[in-house]
């Protein structure tokens, strides 16, 4: 067995100047998810006419398609149906495509937040002379956040480790610049090690941060 | 005063309200009783439009919307003059006791926080609960949660208060306590309507009862005219059926419990 551990160690400052990269498409991906999904999940939770179903066809696809797949139709295959996508860059692709299918996943979860706040509350704050916008605000979003919580953070932990996938298009990004020193110094595991453990790494310390502040807004809660 | 004319209501087939007109005057307090189903709920849901009733006239201080034209400014308006005592408390599980009572003053009514706190703590101590008000509803008994939603319901100072079952969901021993805050708003002439199973409650606290059956008022007047002089049918029935089942409760129980449910 010959494993370099020092290898190990010595290219992960090597790698570390891609993690930006990661976390950048990461983070934006989710914002952009997170605005469709509050979106999608209004019109699911109220039923909105005609929209709903545009909205559950939305979900359906994006869900029930590889991630994968989804990246290269938006990358490699818009552009030949539409000459202005030519103009779009690997970088926006990928973001596009992480935020479109994470926003799927989030609409559900979101959902299920919202309607685990009992109507009574809502009818509440209806009945002492509130809007639909100040109940939302100060009474349902709140609690909705708190029950969508975990799963909302298992589909950032799932996006971090599926940005990877922008090295298909060719995104220099944590596993992308990982290939490379790999194959420069066919030092494969030692390069792929690496970049496991900077992702286990990121999602940790994640974890962590989640778990505390899962702790914070549970004390309403606890007896 | 409280004018509602004409309310009908159905959900799908199934008819709930046919037809029901009653007037409550000023500081009056009006209490509704009936068997089960028989729309009494449904009835003072619609007054706040929590239910739309399907056609109908409501008008409550100085504010009258005809159901059928109600726009949504129209509402908001009516839904001003009444606050409502739900029969699950409905309190804001993400707020502490004293921020159930002035969270809606602060948002809604626009007060000042230091103003709402000062309304709230007065408004929590009136129900005998300002010991609990930085607590969570989570941590309260169901009859502290209760006297809460009884404190966010006067905090925001409507016409009327509507109280929908306040003690069905209550163990028998918070029962008591919670009355006995009713009562006490009830002698400050808060105008008032309540639906209640507490027929002793009702006979004590009611300036008019209403007796609710199928959808329709089947008779009104004073307790002493509904309770010992009912001249409907359906009236005696429900009261005799009413009598019985207290009847077998106290052989069960004891005598002692009839102070109880007083």
């Amino acid at each position: 067995m010959n494993i370099d551990l020092g290898y190990v160690i010595e290219i992960i400052p090597e790698l570390l100047k891609y993690l930006p990269i990661t976390l950048y498409i990461t983070i934006i991906s989710m914002m952009i998810a997170v605005i469709i999904g509050v979106i999608l999940s209004i019109i699911l939770v109220n039923k909105v006419p005609v929209v709903l179903h545009l909205a559950k066809i939305y979900i359906s696809f994006f869900r029930g398609t590889p991630i994968l797949v989804q990246l290269l139709m938006i990358y490699f295959g818009l552009p030949q149906i539409f000459p202005i996508f030519n103009e779009l860059g690997a970088g926006a692709a990928a973001i596009a495509a992480f935020s479109l299918n994470t926003s799927a996943y989030l609409a559900e979860i979101f959902r299920a937040g919202l309607e685990s706040v009992d109507r009574g509350q809502a009818e509440a704050a209806t009945s002492v002379g509130m809007s639909y916008a100040q109940a939302m605000r100060g009474i349902i979003l709140p609690q909705a956040v708190r029950n969508a919580l975990p799963a909302t953070g298992n589909m950032f932990i799932g996006l971090i480790k599926n940005s990877s996938l922008a090295f298909t298009i060719g995104v220099t990004e944590l596993l992308a610049q990982g290939k490379l020193l790999a194959s420069a110094n066919l030092r494969f595991f030692e390069a792929y090690l690496a970049v496991g453990l900077i992702y286990w790494i990121i999602t940790f310390l994640y974890s962590q941060l989640q778990g505390w502040y899962e702790q914070r807004i549970s004390k309403p809660y606890q007896v | 005063m409280i004018k509602v004319s004409n309310i009908r209501k159905s959900f799908k087939d199934n008819v709930v309200l046919k037809d029901i007109s009653f007037n409550v005057n000023k500081g009056e307090v009006v209490v509704i009783i009936g068997p089960s189903g028989s729309g009494k709920s449904t009835l003072l849901r619609c007054l706040n439009f929590l239910e739309k009733a399907d056609g109908g006239k409501i008008e409550i201080g100085d504010v009258a919307v005809d159901v059928k034209q109600a726009n949504r400014a129209a509402v908001s308006k009516l839904r001003m003059q009444t606050s409502m005592v739900f029969q699950h408390y409905n309190l804001f599980k993400n707020k502490t006791a004293l921020e159930n009572v002035t969270h809606p003053l602060v948002v809604a009514k626009k007060m000042k926080k230091d103003d709402a706190k000062q309304m709230g703590r007065d408004l929590l101590k009136q129900v005998g609960i300002l010991e609990k008000e930085n607590q969570y509803p989570i941590s309260l008994s169901g009859g502290q949660q209760q006297r809460v939603g009884i404190a966010r319901a006067l905090a925001v100072n409507p016409y009327a208060i509507l109280f929908d079952e306040p003690t069905s969901s209550l163990d028998p021993e918070w029962v008591g306590e919670v009355l006995r805050v009713i009562s006490g708003i009830a002698n400050k002439q808060k105008t008032m309507i309540i639906v209640t199973h507490e027929m002793n409650f009702a006979r004590e606290i009611a300036d008019k009862v209403i007796f609710m059956a199928d959808g329709v008022i089947v008779e009104q007047g004073t307790p002493k005219e509904i309770f010992d002089h009912p001249t409907m049918e359906r009236t005696k029935q429900f009261l005799k059926d009413f009598h019985r089942q207290t009847e077998v409760h106290h052989e069960f129980y004891g005598e002692n419990t009839k102070a109880m449910l007083m």
